[in-house]
């Protein structure tokens, strides 16, 4: 299991290294071909900094290479906005007095035929963790209804167990996605302080449970917020670094959202709850090119948390998959537009408009990579 | 320049294309002609089954273009057959590229899975076309299970790192008695003329001429390189020597 590994480094210690990188560092890891975990250290440290502009030009040569001019398109299909963990960051915790919702086997078919409707052959399956009313068995009843519609199926949804996995992989499903949300355990507990969320071991260990059960493909990260984003950037790596040598049948992809605003209830007020931004553009772009400077074949996804020009300008510098015209709400493409959001959308504009502005850009928004045939 | 004949279809032009990476299903249009090609292959996982209209598909649809639908995608046998036969009804054709590799980062084929899936698909009545490692014993055992080619990698796929594997390729062409096409890796047009000098029979070339800063041209200069590698073959092209020939001064106190 990864916690072997992860428990022989030390947060600080990571931390105060990739602060001790040098510029000399940084132009060793610029001039080789293959950059390991230390080469990575180098390149999401501050020294690296000045170097952005090469990083982005290899980091577009790379993507380039192995996976052409092409960005592959999913949509978040919000299932359930019900929880019953406490997450400081998000407008789904169980804390937050909002109205709840879990989606109908008619509701979920309205939704997917408006979310074919805008093109897409990809989903991502959402809910929060409610066991008794989206434990196994909803999602499993989920993907058969979803199924003979789409060519590829993702779930981000509470950590599961093998043998569950197992029966969802059965059941068509493709792609798991389960961030650690920050590999700093004192601070993890801090923001999952309720809720079976809070077991930080059992989350570590998920990408483990879904090798084991063979999925095609997990997708890891850290929000970008919570802790030093560089330190929960270097563990990420290392999480990547082990599954693709223990678990090397199954693909691998990254995300990092920035934390957006969300709307919370205080004593029955509505209000904004905002975050302090704790990574500026440039450091997200250098963190992209970082990563595929150490990996070739990562698949990197930008969802629609990032502003417009961002996104559009991002397209070309690493990335390899986005999100579009996404509703992040329960309902939100057909059944109840008006229903809470787990967080702020940034980019609003329809899946049309993002592949019209990926075309301009001379790469091709790809909406089938995938096939039924192929198992999980 | 000799056609070159597959399971009873004869091509005049030896270069295949892959249609992949390219950044519009135009621009890919535009390269396929430009190279002259007959045959491109088709990843089944990209076509929408649904629709007659495919855009990937809709530019290929001519009289003149062979379509090779690929199995990229299966990590066994079982699911490269089930895919095969899916793809023959999709495309309406019976040609296969047999991709198998359950390592998706490097993409490296699956010897064991791959022989397995040529016997059973070979069976089935397919034309079978194998991605495989430069292995030469391996080719032999697909020659016996009924392949219609084999095509063993030059270097690592998507990799433009050219024939890394030629000692094994020229091993693989003396032997074989089916069609070497050289697949993946070819970066360059100088690697596939060299891949033809050698004797192959065809290369297979995508990644190069994707992501060039010019498809079409670069599918250009590959039509021309391969011509040119292969009339070289054809005219017997004479071997390399880094030394000079001496006027036989070991054996010149023979009498003639």
């Amino acid at each position: 299991m990864f916690t072997d590994y992860f428990n022989r480094f030390s947060w600080q210690d990571v931390q105060a290294d990739i602060l001790a990188k040098t510029d000399a560092d940084v132009r060793r890891a610029l001039q080789k071909d293959r950059c390991d975990l230390e080469d990575f250290k180098a390149l999401i440290s501050p020294a690296a900094a000045p170097h952005l502009e090469t990083m982005a030009r290899i980091s577009q040569a790379r993507t380039l290479k192995r996976f052409g001019r092409t960005i592959q398109m999913y949509v978040p299909l919000y299932l359930s906005n019900e929880c019953q963990n406490i997450c400081t960051y998000c407008a789904f915790s169980l804390d937050n007095q909002i109205k709840r919702k879990t989606l109908t086997d008619a509701e979920i078919l309205q939704e997917v035929q408006a979310i074919k409707a805008m093109g897409y052959d990809h989903i991502l399956l959402v809910t929060g963790e409610a066991n008794q009313t989206v434990g196994v068995p909803y999602l499993q009843h989920a993907i058969q209804l979803i199924k003979p519609h789409f060519a590829h199926i993702s779930l981000e949804v509470q950590p599961l167990d093998q043998t569950d996995y197992e029966t969802l992989i059965a059941e068509g499903l493709h792609t798991v996605l389960v961030y650690q949300e920050t590999y700093h355990a004192a601070q993890y507990k801090r923001h999952h302080p309720k809720g079976k969320k809070s077991n930080f071991q059992y989350r570590l260990e998920t990408p483990d449970r879904l090798g084991k059960a063979g999925i095609h493909k997990i997708g890891v990260g850290a929000l970008i917020g919570l802790e030093d984003w560089r330190t929960d950037s270097f563990f990420t790596a290392l999480h990547i670094h082990y599954l693709e040598k223990t678990y090397w049948q199954t693909k691998y992809s990254v995300s990092f959202p920035r934390l957006r605003p969300i709307e919370v209830d205080k004593a029955g007020q509505s209000q904004v709850q905002e975050f302090h931004s704790y990574m500026s553009d440039r450091e997200l772009v250098q963190l992209i090119c970082a990563y595929r400077l150490l990996n070739d074949t990562l698949e990197i996804s930008i969802s629609t948390r990032e502003q417009e020009s961002f996104r559009d300008n991002i397209i070309k510098l690493g990335i390899t998959s986005m999100s579009a015209g996404s509703k992040t709400n329960p309902g939100g493409y057909a059944v109840a537009p008006e229903s809470l959001e787990q967080f702020e959308v940034s980019d609003e504009r329809s899946a049309g408009e993002i592949a019209s502005v990926i075309r301009k850009q001379g790469y091709e928004p790809v909406w089938k990579d995938w096939d039924v045939v192929y198992g999980g | 320049m000799q056609p070159l004949h597959i399971a009873g279809k004869a091509f005049q032009s030896r270069l295949f294309l892959g249609t992949g990476k390219f950044g519009s299903p135009e621009e890919m249009a535009r390269a396929v002609r430009a190279s002259g090609t007959e045959l491109v292959t088709v990843a089944l996982k990209r076509v929408d089954r649904e629709t007659d209209t495919d855009a990937l598909l809709a530019p290929l649809r001519t009289a003149s273009l062979g379509l090779l639908p690929n199995t990229s995608g299966a990590r066994n046998a079982r699911e490269a057959v089930f895919a095969a036969q899916l793809a023959r009804e999709a495309l309406e054709t019976n040609w296969v590229k047999l991709e198998i590799h359950p390592d998706p980062k490097y993409l490296l084929p699956d010897a064991l899975e791959t022989l397995k899936a040529t016997e059973a698909l070979a069976k089935l009545g397919f034309v079978v076309l194998p991605y495989i490692h430069a292995d030469p014993v391996l080719c032999k055992q697909l020659e016996s299970a009924g392949t219609a080619a084999v095509m063993p990698l030059g270097s690592p796929i998507g990799s433009n790192k050219g024939l890394r594997t030629i000692d094994f390729l020229e091993i693989i062409i003396e032997q074989s008695r089916v069609p070497v096409i050289i697949d993946a890796g070819i970066g360059a047009p100088s690697a596939a003329a060299k891949a033809m000098e050698i004797g192959a029979d065809a290369v297979l070339v995508n990644t190069a001429i994707a992501v060039s800063h010019d498809p079409e041209a670069m599918a250009q200069a590959f039509a021309w390189a391969v011509k040119a590698g292969r009339l070289a073959f054809e005219a017997r092209l004479a071997a390399a020597h880094d030394h000079a020939q001496a006027s036989s001064p070991l054996t010149s106190f023979l009498k003639a």
